[in-house]
């Protein structure tokens, strides 16, 4: 009980191991339901590009591949600094941490740097979401991972701010692996999303 | 509470401290219960004042007291927030709050922080849900394209509401499933857990795997309106019927979501009132998770004259018979325990037989909906509607009437006026059926569902419905002034009034912030009933 502290109710409640068995099976869970999120418009690609293959040609020839790819690779780098992030914890090594989680906030930021010259090169040429089925679902499937994007550098930013006040060590890094299990489903579903609306012709 | 040393506030009944913030920023899983219990007591209010008004303007053909279109708002008001501010969150959220960690010997759920965010969602998605009534939708609940487009109603942001709710419902059936792996006390199985467990476990699956597909579909709505993006829109190329398909895909499991909570609640009941160890425990158990897996599959039954393929419709049709099994062996299990008990009619043994009673009938029905050359009859009669009311209220509300009146002593450590309850009961009951079976007869004689005004000749059966929905209305008047007048006035509750040997009732009531002074070893299942050496004594 001594180590309870004062609000009983708080994340203590429970053994560390359980805490942390428990955050992680919590975190898998949240990543199938983020899965199913855009399960649906996975669906909604399926059925509108067997029901408009020539206008799913034509108008993913509109896309920038350069960007695009660019992106890929920074993203990929992205997860490979976030891994390198949480390898360095479990051995202990606080200040090679935070370097890693800064690199890959960095990375987050230029993805989104690129995605914002990439929308506005649309708006430039006219495309808006309702141009067409392809680009609403171009705009909508990429504008959702944006976000995750977004979501994502916030959540990292506020772990490498406790990890500049020392607050992980090697015995206790659980929220820098569950932040880099969502970094790394933010990362997988671009790995679909670029093939998908940039690629396949 | 940081007023309180350790060993003060882990005695401290859970009820103790005063003030709305020691509510609202409390973490505690039995005062989360309480506040969703709360809440959705209020819209359950709320949502049926706007039904006894559809009834009203039933009453008689043509203009009774609303127009046309108040009537659409109305109705729309009424399916939107019976479905995801009551029914949806329901015995889940707040009896699953308050006992899960009783039941399985935790002192709390997995996160609680996240549990108290999972709350304030839903705050936030009432709100915004309230705020749409300024200029209300009216849509129905089901937002069906390409009107929900179209309408110059507030769709957006009652969707967006619904929207948000959706996170708060995920977040809760996320910190269940883990709550239940990870926080059982030392002895308690997963074959000893109670079936309240079980079943709000098969809950929390479903709430996590089809509410994102909600969330989506909702999105996309938005932006149909906001973007003018074109999936669900015939005039741009896209689908109406793929709306219907994402919004069926979440909401046929939503129906379970819906109904599943209260079989768990009913099997808690039976075994304490009839004093015999529930029959057929692991066929209860797991027919939860089957009617969890198969309700994935039987989505397009709601969708049989919308235009689909005769092959996809004949197998939709037999996948809906499936769900007919598990929950059947739910019903044959529950009367084998009743079998030879001796059977002790508390208001929540009566509310739980009228469950079994009115369920069948629902469910029963739904064989009949689910039947192809019957469907293309009954669509979108008042058979759907009784259908549907039989099921949600005879079955879910029936069995949030008996968690309320089972847990009621434990949740405020007061009892309640039992006479009155009975009496609240028998009105319940009765005006229920006067309300809903009429609908039955009404549907079959072809009379539509969400119409405002009808012909002359189904009059007689509107008026009836009429008036049992004003019986309805007072049984659940007289029942909250019972069970609000308790709160202050009832006689002090034992520890367990009705001999039950689950674990919440094991400790005081209301239980102390910490739930158990020492965590619980379990050596038994509990329902251990009319056997020698138990507690009965």
């Amino acid at each position: 009980m001594e180590e309870i502290g004062i609000d009983v109710h708080a994340h203590h409640h429970v053994d560390p191991v359980v805490e942390y068995k428990a955050s992680k099976l919590g975190m898998w869970l949240f990543l199938a339901t983020e899965l199913l999120l855009f399960g649906g418009l996975f669906a909604a690609y399926a059925i509108f590009r067997a029901k408009y293959p020539e206008m799913f040609h034509e108008e993913h020839k509109e896309l920038d591949r350069t960007i695009g790819a660019i992106n890929t690779v920074v993203l990929i780098c992205s997860s490979l600094t976030m891994a390198l992030g949480v390898a360095s914890i479990q051995r202990g090594k606080k200040k090679l941490l935070s370097l890693f989680l800064l690199l890959t906030i960095l990375f987050g930021i230029v993805f989104g740097i690129n995605k914002y010259f990439e929308y506005g090169h649309k708006f430039e040429h006219h495309i808006y979401p309702s141009t067409s089925i392809f680009f609403a679902l171009y705009f909508m499937m990429t504008g959702l991972h944006m976000l995750h994007v977004l979501a994502g550098v916030l959540v990292l930013t506020a772990l490498l701010i406790l990890s500049l006040k020392g607050k992980f060590s090697e015995n206790y890094y659980t929220p820098i692996e569950l932040g880099g299990l969502y970094w790394h489903l933010v990362d997988l579903i671009w790995i679909y999303l670029f093939p998908l609306l940039y690629l396949i012709s | 509470m940081a007023n309180h040393t350790v060993a003060e506030t882990i005695h401290v009944p859970y009820l103790e401290e005063k003030g709305i913030l020691s509510w609202i920023l409390s973490t505690d899983h039995k005062r989360i219960g309480i506040m969703y219990l709360v809440s959705i007591s209020t819209f359950f209010v709320l949502a049926g004042i706007a039904a006894l008004l559809v009834r009203l303007e039933l009453l008689s053909p043509g203009k009774t007291i609303v127009d046309a279109h108040t009537y659409n708002v109305l109705f729309t008001f009424h399916g939107s927030a019976m479905v995801f501010l009551f029914i949806v969150p329901g015995i889940a959220a707040s009896f699953g709050n308050f006992l899960i960690p009783l039941m399985i010997g935790a002192r709390d759920v997995a996160f609680p922080r996240l549990n108290l965010l999972s709350y304030w969602l839903y705050l936030l998605g009432t709100v915004i849900i309230l705020f749409s009534l300024l200029k209300p939708a009216d849509t129905g609940w089901t937002f069906y394209t390409p009107y929900s487009i179209q309408t110059g109603t507030d769709v957006i942001l009652l969707t967006f509401g619904v929207f948000i709710l959706g996170f708060s419902s995920i977040l809760t059936g996320l910190n269940f499933i883990v709550t239940v792996h990870k926080l059982r006390a030392p002895g308690m199985t997963w074959h000893r857990l109670p079936l309240f467990i079980w079943s709000s476990y098969a809950t929390a699956i479903l709430q996590l795997l089809a509410t994102p597909v909600l969330g989506i579909t909702l999105l996309l709505l938005i932006a149909e309106r906001v973007f003018g993006i074109g999936f669900f829109d015939p005039a741009k190329g896209g689908d109406p019927i793929l709306f219907q398909n994402f919004f069926w895909f979440y909401s046929h499991p939503a129906v379970y979501i819906m109904i599943i909570p209260a079989m768990g609640v009913i099997s808690e009941v039976i075994p304490v009132f009839a004093r015999k160890p529930i029959f057929g425990y692991k066929a209860i158990a797991y027919s939860s998770l089957a009617i969890a897996l198969i309700s994935f599959l039987v989505w397009a039954h709601h969708m049989f004259v919308s235009g689909m393929s005769e092959v996809a419709a004949t197998v939709f049709s037999f996948l809906t018979f499936l769900v007919a099994i598990p929950t059947a062996i739910k019903v044959f299990n529950w009367l084998a325990t009743l079998y030879k008990g001796s059977i002790e009619l508390r208001t929540p043994m009566l509310y739980a037989l009228s469950f079994i009673f009115l369920f069948t009938i629902g469910g029963l029905t739904g064989v009949f909906l689910g039947t192809l050359a019957a469907d293309v009859h009954l669509h979108d009669t008042y058979f759907v509607v009784a259908h549907m009311h039989y099921v949600m209220i005879g079955g879910t509300v029936m069995g949030f009437f008996a968690a309320l009146h089972f847990w009621y002593p434990k949740m405020f450590g007061k009892m309640y006026n039992e006479a009155v309850a009975k009496v609240a009961w028998f009105l319940v009951f009765v005006g229920f059926n006067v309300t809903f079976f009429p609908q039955f007869i009404l549907g079959m004689e072809g009379m539509p569902r969400r119409y405002a005004d009808y012909p002359p000749q189904f009059h007689t059966l509107h008026e009836i419905s009429t008036i049992g929905s004003w019986i309805l209305g007072l049984g659940i008047l007289i029942m909250a002034l019972n069970l609000l007048r308790s709160l202050t006035n009832g006689e002090k509750a034992p520890d367990n009034p009705f001999n039950s040997l689950s674990l919440e009732w094991q400790i005081p009531s209301p239980p102390p912030h910490e739930n158990f002074e020492k965590i619980p070893h379990v050596t038994d299942w509990t329902y251990g009933y009319g056997k020698k050496n138990n507690q009965e004594g």
